[in-house]
């Protein structure tokens, strides 16, 4: 369905779902909040940028309160310090709400198996998308956003996703 | 080279040793770290020695002390009076080896968690053993002693304490600064760092010297070949080895690349956390260039791991002048179009100038070093004063600022790409034809053909391999000019393949250290600035 172009419809009707339009709505609008920490976010940046530009893809708003994104993207290393944080965040980003795992440390610790690192953000919340690498090139992260706008259209609509997940941190 | 003296000094003297050794000169206080003696094969008398690096003011020569630890619950006197980068660098080993330093005002723990058991670097702690964090502390036992210090009160002078990060675009991701404010005004501040802290250390224990390449990559990741090359080198030295002069022409060369590149990140992130977006593109995007250059090259945008012990993985490709031609005329391009739109604008210039100056004197005290301490007037580069792979026969110049603001920290990096740019020309010229690596079977991974073409290939390689590069027993501290400062490597070895143990001298570490300090009197808005044109780069600073 393509309403953009007006001239098209003229004085036409279109019946279509309210759910088709606001997923229509939601995939070339989908807000990141970057959770970046390490080399990963750096990749983030140059995603960002001119040449790779996340805005073809609607996800260019990046915001940095969680209350205004709809889309975690955790780019690098979360460590047992970090976590609490990570989770607090997740937290308070409103439902529907999506997450990406960029890189190897955020998908399972990567080659950090240590006391400090921890093994895989999917211990404390909900991950939809694992995007591999180290750091993983920015078309991966565009694949990544790409993928969730796949994901988020075959879903049901107005619905708290991922209420059965229960992380290492919850209801302590 | 570094010259290196080893003394040896009782816990009771050590106060008295240093200041006379200040005295004498040695006013930069590197580091500070120790060594946890439990699974030495011929242990000394006691089980943790503490290691104090100092270097002269000449900017030449290196001194260590060691100092046995006989109780570490008693530990020894702190030196927090005699330089303030003590203070968290005697918080570190406390935390990583709980040996206890008196009188010290604030002894906490600085890279692990508050609800952390134990000390992970002692010999005896799991590598794997991790402990969930429930809560982050709220640091007001930081924060009240300093108001106390002022004399001012949350109540009845009015104040906001206010979280600046971690979780902030403009604090990187993972710098917590807890502030008091008086209006905007900042009145005190205090630090929480750790949350990156990814047992490099650690790690390094467990690994053998090649293994060990790829963790470096991921200290300062925004220049990894020179982390690769300052662990490289290091290692080499203990070995007594040096690269062949192709080798070494090769080295510098992606070196000062990086050195550029990890500018042009700083200054693009930092003109974009005051609104200048347009210099992000135009120093971003020749970045873009440079990294293509490096997977051409090394086969990773960031994290190159291009580096080995005794050399480096292959020589360079056919063509290379070309692309590294063109990549050089496109930052130039960008650093001169972003010059362009801030020498003369007003925005630019009011809001960074006198903010945050760090006097010369004081910069050491803090253990400042590389562009920052630049900044502040001092004319400390390792490349000069302590000459390493033929760097004293390039002509460039280094970049010294006046006060040591803002605005000098950034004008030095802008300068610093430019010559760095000519040692890269200059190299590229100059670059001889021959070997690139060290020719030792017990040093380099022979050639494939022997490896499947014979039993002496095969067995050399995979002696090499299962056991590592062995260096001879020893203990080296390792400094080299990278992109943010003096990055050292202080490595222990027990003549095996493995190191028993690497302390990283990372210059991001005492940077934020005094961070709290100079943002004092500033207002929120100059804080982030601060930050920015500081370039703190938490993989090397938590380690």
């Amino acid at each position: 369905m393509d309403v953009s172009n007006t001239h098209l419809l003229d004085e036409a009707v279109v019946t279509t779902k309210v759910d088709a339009v606001i997923d229509w709505g939601r995939e070339a609008s989908l807000w990141p909040f970057v959770f970046g920490t390490a080399c990963c976010a750096i990749e983030f940046m140059a995603t960002a940028a001119s040449r790779y530009d996340i805005s073809r893809f609607g996800a260019e708003v990046l915001r940095f309160s969680p209350r205004h994104a709809d889309l975690l993207v955790v780019a690098g290393t979360v460590s047992y310090k970090q976590a609490p944080i990570l989770k607090q965040i997740w937290d308070q980003m409103p439902e529907p709400k999506w997450c990406i795992a960029v890189g190897a440390c955020a998908s399972t610790g990567g080659f950090y198996d240590n006391y400090t690192t921890l093994q895989g953000i999917d211990e404390i919340v909900p991950v939809d998308i694992y995007v591999a690498g180290c750091p993983p090139r920015p078309e991966a992260i565009l694949d990544a956003v790409m993928d969730i706008q796949r994901q988020l259209k075959r879903e049901a609509k107005f619905e708290v996703r991922n209420t059965d997940f229960k992380g290492k941190l919850d209801d302590i | 080279m570094t010259s290196d003296t080893m003394i040896k000094v009782t816990g009771d003297l050590l106060l008295d040793t240093l200041k006379s050794a200040k005295e004498e000169g040695y006013t930069l206080l590197l580091d500070i770290t120790a060594i946890d003696n439990l699974y030495k094969s011929h242990p000394p008398m006691t089980r943790f020695e503490l290691i104090y690096i100092l270097r002269h003011e000449n900017f030449k020569d290196v001194r260590s002390y060691k100092v046995p630890v006989g109780d570490p619950e008693i530990g020894v006197e702190t030196i927090t009076s005699l330089f303030a980068s003590a203070d968290w660098a005697e918080r570190e080993v406390y935390d990583q080896y709980g040996i206890h330093f008196q009188n010290h005002k604030m002894l906490k723990r600085v890279l692990n968690h508050n609800e952390f058991v134990g000390h992970p670097l002692r010999k005896d702690y799991e590598i794997t053993k991790g402990q969930y964090c429930t809560v982050s502390q709220d640091m007001m036992d930081e924060m009240k002693p300093l108001l106390k210090e002022k004399e001012l009160d949350l109540q009845k002078d009015n104040l906001m304490v206010v979280n600046l990060g971690p979780s902030h675009p403009a604090s990187h991701g993972t710098i917590r600064t807890l502030v008091a404010l008086d209006g905007e005004k900042i009145v005190a501040a205090a630090s929480e760092i750790g949350y990156l802290h990814r047992g490099f250390e650690k790690s390094c224990e467990n690994h053998n010297y090649n293994q060990i390449i790829p963790y470096t990559d991921r200290l300062n990741y925004c220049s990894a070949l020179m982390n690769n090359i300052a662990f490289a080198k290091t290692a080499e030295d203990m070995l007594g080895v040096t690269l062949p002069d192709r080798g070494i022409f090769i080295r510098i060369i992606v070196a000062e690349l990086s050195r550029v590149i990890d500018h042009l990140v700083c200054l693009a992130a930092g003109l974009l956390d005051m609104g200048g977006q347009t210099n992000y593109w135009y120093l971003f995007n020749p970045r873009n260039n440079a990294y293509d250059f490096l997977s051409k090259l090394t086969g990773a945008r960031l994290t190159n791991s291009y580096m080995r012990i005794g050399g480096m993985a292959h020589d360079l490709y056919e063509g290379w002048e070309t692309d590294l031609d063109d990549v050089l005329k496109k930052i130039d391009f960008g650093i001169t179009e972003s010059l362009k739109m801030i020498t003369h604008n007003r925005i630019y210039n009011d809001r960074i100038q006198d903010v945050s100056p760090v006097s010369a004197k004081e910069a050491i005290d803090y253990g400042f070093t590389g562009p920052n301490l630049r900044a502040s007037g001092v004319a400390y580069d390792l490349r000069f004063s302590d000459p390493y792979y033929y760097y004293d026969t390039f002509d460039f110049n280094m970049v010294v600022g006046s006060v040591g603001d803002t605005y000098d920290r950034m004008m030095v990096r802008f300068e610093e790409m430019n010559e760095s740019m000519k040692i890269i020309r200059q190299a590229m010229k100059r670059i001889p034809d021959g070997a690139i690596n060290v020719p030792d079977k017990r040093i380099i991974l022979p050639h494939k053909g022997c490896v499947y073409g014979g039993i002496e290939g095969m067995m050399n390689q995979f002696k090499l391999v299962i056991d590592g590069v062995k260096v001879p027993e020893g203990e080296h501290y390792g400094a080299f000019e990278a992109a943010n400062g003096e990055l050292g490597f202080y490595i222990v070895s027990d003549g095996s393949g493995t190191p028993y143990k690497v302390k990283v001298r990372a210059p991001s570490f005492y940077h934020l250290a005094a961070y709290p300090k100079i943002i004092e009197n500033y207002q929120v808005a100059d804080a982030i600035m601060t930050l920015g044109s500081m370039n703190i780069i938490a993989g090397e600073m938590d380690r």
